[in-house]
């Protein structure tokens, strides 16, 4: 007998009772850009789900800077994707560096420093937002890429060493001990045992910085302000300075800036969640 | 005596090597934390003690508690971190349960419903307030083909914009929560469920007796600092209604910056103290649990 029990149709039914609005829900937003971007700007203007004539001139104008709101299209693509990796490196290094000094070199009053990281991780970046810009402005870093920067690493660095920490102690102590004896410095340990075994760590967490700087918007339109200078995120809100807004470039521009991470994202899923849920949810 | 010599040779040098490695360890130690101390020093403890000083005129707080917007923001603010928060995490408790189902539609499904929070943020707002556009928003032109009359403008009436904030704020991440809930439900053991299946137990048994109580911690956790990150949720106010209609749908998040744009900085500074005593508690509790976990678990 292959045909479903009664019961079996009852859950299936009940999954899909929540499923449908799970899929609809999550898809309808993402819909709706696809569908403005690839819409010529009547036909979407005028509600239709789908338009009777897809273009790509949407993206055509964009990639050509062929309207007043994306004149430097290309220059706030490549900010963005300059302090975006920038944030990530750095990040990488401050915080590979303070995680290896507390873990395994046991350095005097780490514990202290990881729990000031740790307070700082925890306190909502938007109240830190307006002091930071204020200090930048004394530093004379405003307006200046480096202060976007700069700001980013403060932001990524503490999860990032509270990662990295989690990890590094479950690394056997055995292997300083065994390095030591072979005469290594700490240098040579933390380049050639800890940073190869740290590996799935740093994907995860160089990820993380990278997509924390690509998809900021408060920091970045506090510490920048001239057009050429932007990330690309400041140049799409600036759509909103007045009513008529191009939507359907505006939709075109964000899909763009949207494909970098979500791709990155989707590539190293795995590596994603298990750092996530490692950092988290510990407890 | 060779011997002797032999064995005696490498203990030396074993203490030896341990005791300048000890040395410098502390030394290495040191210079490799650096960098993130002077980060740490430069770049968050001297913004907030300069912040502080900033705010430390008792003025500015008159001055704050004066300005109707500040308690309408409170009230926000409150609204917003309790509903929207308990919304979400009891709805990210329910879809956790429902993405253990081993069906291929449902992993596939998971695929898709990450979506809102792996994509950046600006663009996916920007799109809800577009749809929420009360003449050309594809909401309202959908209502206007089946009813032929005119939607309602949304984002125009303070209690629905807030509303949809709220709604895009859980939109957004909802799938971050629920995975980590999910992975606590995975890490429960199958032959608990089993055993009580087999003794006649149903789904809600199941859930109450042993999903719940496994659980009960981490959701705690998670809902501290789902909290605590909701308060300094800027984008989901800032991007979709600007804080109005008339500044009405303002949080502390976004009064903060509101006045620094008016060049107010005492007052911008004394909005963010006044978010202190929402945070630090919050962040005082989360520390200890974490920290108790972590003793339990050494």
């Amino acid at each position: 007998m292959k045909m479903p029990s009664l019961r079996d149709v009852g859950t299936e039914a009940k999954l899909l009772l929540i499923g449908i609005p799970v899929f609809l829900w999550s898809v309808i937003p993402v819909y709706h850009m696809v569908l403005f971007a690839i819409s010529p700007k009547d036909s979407a203007f005028q509600g239709n789900l789908w338009p009777d004539h897809p273009t790509t001139r949407n993206f055509e104008t964009v990639f050509r800077q062929q309207h007043h709101y994306l004149d430097h299209f290309w220059e706030q693509m490549l900010n963005s994707t300059i302090i975006a990796v920038s944030t990530g490196l750095l990040t990488l290094i401050v915080a590979t560096f303070a995680a290896f000094a507390i873990s395994r070199l046991k350095v005097k009053g780490g514990k202290t420093v990881m729990n000031l990281a740790l307070f700082t991780y925890f306190i909502p970046a938007a109240f830190l937002a307006v002091p930071m810009y204020r200090t930048m402005g004394l530093y004379g870093l405003l307006n200046h890429q480096s202060a976007l920067i700069l700001a980013m690493v403060t932001l990524a660095s503490p999860y990032a060493i509270w990662v990295f920490k989690q990890a590094s102690d479950k690394l056997p102590q055995e292997l300083d001990e065994a390095a030591y004896i072979d005469g290594a410095s700490p240098l040579q340990l933390f380049r050639l045992v800890y940073i190869p075994l740290m590996l799935p760590s740093l994907v995860a967490v160089g990820i993380y910085a990278l997509l924390l700087a690509w998809n900021e918007y408060l920091y970045a339109f506090l510490l920048l302000s001239k057009d050429s200078d932007v990330t690309l995120g400041v140049g799409l809100g600036n759509f909103l300075s007045a009513d008529d807004s191009p939507w359907e470039l505006l939709m075109a521009t964000g899909l763009v800036y949207a494909l970098p991470p979500a791709a990155i994202y989707y590539t190293f899923r795995k590596y994603m969640v298990s750092g996530l849920t490692a950092g988290a949810t510990k407890g | 005596m060779t011997v002797a010599a032999v064995d005696h040779a490498p203990s030396h040098a074993d203490t030896n090597t341990g005791g300048t490695g000890r040395t410098d360890a502390q030394t290495w130690g040191l210079l490799m934390i650096l960098p993130y101390i002077l980060i740490f020093l430069i770049f968050v403890l001297y913004p907030v003690l300069y912040g502080f000083w900033i705010a430390r005129n008792p003025q500015s707080y008159v001055k704050l508690s004066s300005d109707p917007i500040f308690w309408g923001t409170i009230r926000n603010t409150l609204i917003f971190v309790i509903v929207a928060i308990n919304v979400k995490m009891v709805i990210a408790l329910v879809l956790s349960g429902f993405f253990t189902a081993e069906r291929r539609w449902v992993k596939a499904l998971s695929v898709l419903f990450i979506l809102p929070w792996a994509l950046p943020s600006i663009p996916t707002i920007l799109s809800w307030r577009f749809m929420l556009n009360p003449e050309w928003g594809i909401i309202n032109q959908q209502i206007f083909r089946l009813t032929g009359k005119d939607g309602p403008n949304w984002l125009n009436d303070p209690s629905l914009a807030l509303g949809f904030s709220m709604l895009v704020h859980v939109w957004k991440s909802l799938p971050f929560w629920t995975l980590i809930l999910l992975s606590g439900r995975l890490a429960i053991s199958k032959d608990l469920y089993e055993a009580a299946s087999v003794d006649g137990a149903n789904g809600w048994h199941l859930f109450r007796h042993i999903t719940w109580p496994s659980m009960q911690q981490l959701y705690l956790t998670c809902l501290i600092l789902s909290m605590i990150w909701t308060l300094g949720d800027f984008n989901s106010v800032y991007l979709l209604t600007g804080g109005g209609p008339a500044d009405l749908t303002h949080v502390l998040a976004t009064l903060g910056v509101r006045y620094l744009r008016y060049d107010q900085v005492d007052q911008s500074m004394a909005a963010i103290v006044c978010a202190l005593p929402l945070v630090l508690p919050l962040v005082y509790i989360l520390m200890r649990r974490l920290g108790s976990n972590a003793s339990e678990k050494a």
